[in-house]
């Protein structure tokens, strides 16, 4: 079972606690944006064959959102960090690194 | 190819069955193709069989980076409907639906097709809103299916539970010809009559990259070396935005987990297929006795084949109460795939950005079903450019809004 460590509460939390919320990071698109700019918010979500940024909701326990890294191949997750982030902190960057050398996702590397 | 016949059978049997042939060829890859299709599934293979049979292209090579088969076609419940609300989806659908009927005489191999009828459940007054909808919906596209009460369903299904007490069936979406196939079967026969046609199926050859010229397709890189072609069909699934990302555009489609179990065999017990929408499950019996159920999706991106656990659980816990009987059986065996889930849950048939380069993904949780349609579609696609079942099933449709909106009709068991 997926268990993610809570940033907002401290606590490791199983699959059944939690709520997967979808692609972390997504750039609101409004009034006055391009169609590509607004497809790519709707519909375009990254969908790669490994690292990952997601969002998710500790559901059954302190109720607050967070976000996770995470590898879609293998299921091994890279770290957990508060959701008040624009794009995934330095030292979640560099655990990556260290174990996916060369790994982008989207525009983010 | 030697035709398979209950002759061949009786002559075979005089001669301890040393006279059976290969079903189909295991070459090398040429050096260039008119067409590539990547990926042996079942659309892959039905693709390849009608730009054949349909168009009389013959020079093409089918890659698979597994065995054939072995992917999302090897892992689904075999349930066959057409029971849609949307018309390009009806239209689609049926087309499949009625290939099935005459497959196994088309292809000269027994796929099975048992239209054993499909049921799918209405247990809230929502559903049944959206079915009696639906019944209407398929009236005016010619597609066979009916409104039934509770009574009914109880008498087509006697093992159901119909009074509740959570959810109390009050009635259902009848397909009389609905029903199954044996899945590895479908793949194998196409396989066989695609080798008869002289296309080359070459499994355990992954391709790597997409070689372009001028936004043009050139060819395929692969694990057994460049492969040049004119046209590239990516008929892949779950790993279509892998494929996607080769060729240097996105998709609108997301990777997740389906998965499926069976229980032990037993005598007969249930000779329907029941869609039980609500409670997240659907159930049939195979022809081996097993009780075949499928379950929903995990709610996250996942390329591992497998699924949680709990989703099992809540499966079966759902369906116990609907079908009591379960609860004494035990489970043998559960299975994942990885299915490729659209925004509107409709699939997509299209040219891509880069020309020479088609695209049949996004069948998500229900690709088993439209194997002969989609292939048929597909074929007509990348021979003529256009086709009429397809156009409006275009990877674009997204961004101009012309959803063709089945997530609401079909909801999770699709």
């Amino acid at each position: 079972m997926l268990i993610l460590h809570c940033p907002c509460c401290g606590v490791d939390a199983d699959e059944t606690d939690l709520h997967a919320g979808g692609q972390a990071h997504l750039k609101r698109e409004g009034p006055g944006s391009t169609d590509d700019d607004f497809e790519d918010y709707l519909f375009m979500r990254e969908n790669p064959k490994g690292v990952h940024f997601e969002r998710w909701r500790h559901a059954y326990g302190c109720g607050k959102w967070f976000l996770a890294a995470r590898c879609t191949n293998t299921l091994e997750v890279f770290g957990t960090y508060p959701a008040q982030t624009l794009e995934p902190p330095q030292d979640i960057k560099d655990k990556i690194t260290a174990k996916r050398p060369g790994w982008s996702w989207g525009n983010v590397q | 190819m030697k035709r398979y016949s209950a002759f061949a059978i009786a002559r075979e049997a005089m001669r301890q069955h040393t006279g059976w042939d290969r079903a189909w060829a295991k070459p090398e890859p040429k050096k260039k193709y008119d067409v590539i299709i990547v990926g042996a599934g079942g659309h892959g293979l039905a693709t390849a069989y009608f730009l054949g049979k349909n168009f009389g292209i013959t020079n093409v090579a089918i890659l698979e980076k597994g065995w054939l088969g072995g992917g999302n076609t090897g892992r689904n419940t075999t349930i066959i409907r057409s029971n849609y609300l949307q018309d390009p989806s009806a239209a689609i659908y049926e087309k499949s639906r009625s290939l099935y009927e005459t497959m196994s005489q088309d292809l000269n191999y027994n796929v099975m097709f048992s239209p054993r009828g499909v049921i799918m459940l209405a247990q809230t007054q929502h559903e049944v809103r959206g079915y009696k909808r639906t019944a209407h919906a398929n009236a005016l596209q010619g597609v066979q299916t009916e409104w039934i009460d509770p009574a009914r369903v109880k008498e087509l299904c006697p093992i159901m539970n119909i009074d509740g007490p959570r959810y109390p069936v009050l009635g259902g979406l009848w397909q009389a010809r609905g029903g199954t196939a044996r899945h590895d079967a479908v793949a194998w026969g196409y396989a066989r009559a695609c080798s008869d046609m002289g296309m080359d199926v070459i499994q355990q050859c992954e391709v790597q990259g997409v070689r372009q010229k001028d936004g043009k397709v050139v060819g395929v890189d692969t694990t057994k070396g460049p492969i040049d072609c004119d046209k590239l069909g990516m008929v892949t699934a779950g790993h279509s935005g892998v494929m996607a990302q080769m060729a240097g555009f996105r998709l609108p489609i997301e990777s997740v987990a389906l998965q499926a179990l069976v229980s032990e065999p037993i005598k007969p017990a249930m000779d329907i297929v029941v869609m039980a929408n609500t409670v997240h499950g659907y159930l049939s019996q195979s022809d081996k006795g097993e009780m075949v159920i499928g379950g929903g999706t995990d709610g996250y991106n996942n390329y591992t084949q497998r699924g949680s656990f709990h989703h099992i659980e809540e499966t079966v816990r759902a369906l116990v109460e609907t079908f009591p009987m379960l609860a004494r059986l035990k489970m043998l065996r559960q299975w994942g795939g990885i299915v490729d889930v659209t925004g509107d849950r409709s699939p997509i048939l299209s040219k891509t950005p880069v020309e020479g380069v088609f695209v049949n993904c996004g069948w998500g949780t229900g690709g088993f079903k439209a194997i002969p349609g989609s292939g048929w579609a597909m074929a007509e696609l990348m021979a003529k450019g256009q086709s009429p079942l397809t156009d409006e099933f275009s990877m674009f449709r997204f961004r101009e809004g012309k959803f063709i909106d089945e997530s609401v009709a079909a909801g999770v068991a699709h």
